[in-house]
């Protein structure tokens, strides 16, 4: 579905990302996990056309992406759940999600009312507050409606970045088991957490990244057994203690 | 079809107008109604762009006064000393031209008003493409200063060069024939006409606008004001909204300058001057920003009291005044006021929901 070889990025001199290979394959949860300023967000954002590649390559079913323009990626079944949620905060929730739905919304209004029932199937919580102004909504709630918001552009491909973050732990473990059942319903996502171990916890496969390089990966059981990676980012002592 | 219905009123409202001034003998009135339609067509079209699309433009009289200007040049200046020349006798061919005498009886040979009209119209829209690339890639303060340095060569455009009369502007604009029998000018036997003319054009320019906003497009706009980043991760060609909504302002204000040029019979520098440009600002900002309704009640009330002289030789100072007090009591526009505070009295509780407020 994905196939990054060698890819290297940054922000005008400073290069974030140092040639980064990975893939993800069809209705697989892949990670990317590390530490602040590892590049995370720099290569979801690479992806997604956000920020300017310098060298390497992109694939995306098929196609390099790495020329393409932002707005037209999620065209082709690429979507970002951007870092912080960003929902568009004067908006109602059912408006957030029509414009997740802009790319297809020239197949009519038939299609988006199917999607937009959809995503009120799959987040409940949003069919209740439909007309609320989503700047309203609590943390959880926006990241609900941020992940619906990419879904309504049926894409083949969602990226998260951060999902769990500044959100109450009983929630993050909500959002994760939405997660898990949107690969379950066929998806794949591409998943970037600071939150290694529930990551891991979810996830089929994982990188991770260290001040711009692949450091580790392997199948999600392995990483959550690596002992490198247990120091660095889970936590060795709770580890053990389980 | 539902925005047709939400005009009507508005419709019935300028008609009961029309028949107060007649039954009170106060007809002079429409004068300024009409002006301050033809203003209220730019405002509206600034709304969309400011309001909608979050784009600031302190350069909109400039678009104005290229419209205004082109059309008033090309209907009144004479084309005799370039006869002859291919341009020339292309548009004499095409059948745009007008051969007529003026004032001293001299023979003229002039562009006819609606092509004149549909060329300042689209030269405005190129100008707002070209100055639009560049310029749209700047946000917030940068943008304003960008658009502001815009307005500010047209203005100093139109002072300098002879062809457009320097300081004194030019005059002696011919009426603009839209339809046989119907033409906008100054005249004061088609003074009711006009007035039916200037509110029948801000009309249909509202039905569009409000059509826009309520569209996919309208809705990409509102992503683009939240955040321009997210609403590309979207999908949404910020980019390209933003040019199509600051042309189609553009687009509007000319119409405006053109129109308005007919009527007044002719137009001197300070259309294109930036205290015009700060004060559709400001009127956009009173309605409320992302309140198309709002600005066009603020456009159509605020004009016409400049128009009638109400604020003296304070008018600039006026509308500064306005810009300060609006930003700082009530940024989301005249209207949330009321709303607010007739919620409040009809609940009859402190503590009332935040509906005004975005």
């Amino acid at each position: 579905m994905l196939k990054i070889r060698n890819l290297e990025s940054g922000y005008g001199k400073i290069k974030v990302l140092k040639h980064v290979s990975m893939h993800v394959d069809p209705g697989e949860i892949v990670t990317i996990i590390g530490a602040n300023g590892a590049g995370k967000t720099t290569l979801l954002s690479t992806i997604a056309g956000l920020v300017k590649a310098s060298s390497g390559a992109a694939e995306f079913k098929g196609t390099n992406i790495l020329k393409t323009k932002a707005a037209v990626i999620p065209g082709l079944g690429c979507v970002m759940v951007p870092e912080g949620r960003q929902v568009f905060a004067t908006m109602t929730v059912e408006e957030n999600l029509l414009l997740g739905g802009h790319p297809l919304q020239k197949q009519g209004k038939q299609v988006m009312t199917e999607l937009l029932e959809h995503q009120y199937e799959l987040f409940a919580i949003l069919r209740d507050r439909k007309k609320q102004l989503a700047g309203t909504l609590s943390g959880g709630e926006q990241q609900m409606l941020a992940m619906g918001r990419a879904l309504m552009s049926r894409p083949s491909l969602v990226m998260m970045d951060e999902p769990s973050t500044g959100l109450a732990p009983l929630i993050v473990k909500e959002i994760f088991q939405i997660i898990v059942r949107l690969r379950d319903e066929g998806n794949t996502v591409l998943l970037v957490e600071q939150n290694a171990k529930a990551a891991l916890g979810i996830a089929d496969r994982g990188y991770v990244l260290e001040t711009g390089k692949i450091i580790v990966q392997g199948p999600a059981e392995d990483l959550l057994a690596n002992q490198d990676v247990q120091r660095a980012y889970l936590g060795r002592e709770k580890v053990e203690e389980k | 079809m539902k925005k047709l219905l939400s005009i009507l009123p508005l419709l019935a409202v300028v008609i009961g107008v029309h028949l107060l001034t007649s039954a009170t003998d106060t007809m002079y009135y429409l004068t300024q109604m009409t002006m301050s339609a033809y203003y209220s067509l730019l405002i509206i079209g600034l709304c969309v762009l400011m309001g909608y699309a979050g784009q600031i433009s302190l350069g909109h009289a400039g678009f104005f006064a290229i419209g205004g200007y082109l059309s008033a040049a090309l209907t009144t200046r004479s084309l005799i000393p370039y006869q002859g020349t291919t341009l020339v006798s292309l548009l004499d061919s095409a059948g745009l031209l007008l051969s007529g005498h003026d004032l001293y009886g001299e023979a003229l040979l002039v562009v006819t008003p609606w092509a004149a009209c549909i060329i300042a119209v689209l030269t405005a829209a190129c100008i707002a493409v070209v100055i639009g690339i560049p310029v749209l890639k700047l946000k917030g303060h940068y943008l304003a200063m960008a658009t502001l340095g815009f307005g500010i060569i047209i203005y100093r455009l139109a002072l300098a060069m002879e062809y457009f009369g320097e300081a004194d502007g030019i005059s002696e604009v011919p009426a603009f024939v839209l339809l046989p029998g119907v033409s906008v000018s100054g005249n004061f036997s088609d003074r009711v006409q006009n007035y039916y003319i200037a509110w029948v054009l801000l009309l249909i320019g509202m039905v569009l606008l409000l059509n826009l906003i309520d569209s996919r497009v309208g809705r990409a706009l509102r992503g683009i004001h939240g955040s321009d980043e997210a609403a590309d991760a979207m999908g949404v060609n910020t980019a390209r909204f933003k040019l199509q909504t600051f042309v189609l302002s553009a687009v509007f204000a000319a119409i405006a300058g053109v129109f308005l040029t007919h009527y007044n019979g002719g137009i001197g520098p300070s259309e294109a001057g930036v205290m015009k440009s700060v004060r559709y600002v400001a009127i956009v900002a009173v309605g409320g920003m992302a309140h198309l309704w709002g600005a066009l009640l603020m456009g159509i009330v605020l004009n016409f009291l400049s128009l009638r002289g109400i604020f003296g030789s304070y008018d600039d100072a006026v509308f500064g005044l306005i810009l300060i007090v609006i930003m700082l009591f009530a940024p989301n526009g005249i209207l949330s006021i009321n709303v607010r505070h007739r919620l409040r009295q009809l609940l009859g509780r402190g503590k009332q929901d935040r509906a005004g407020e975005v």
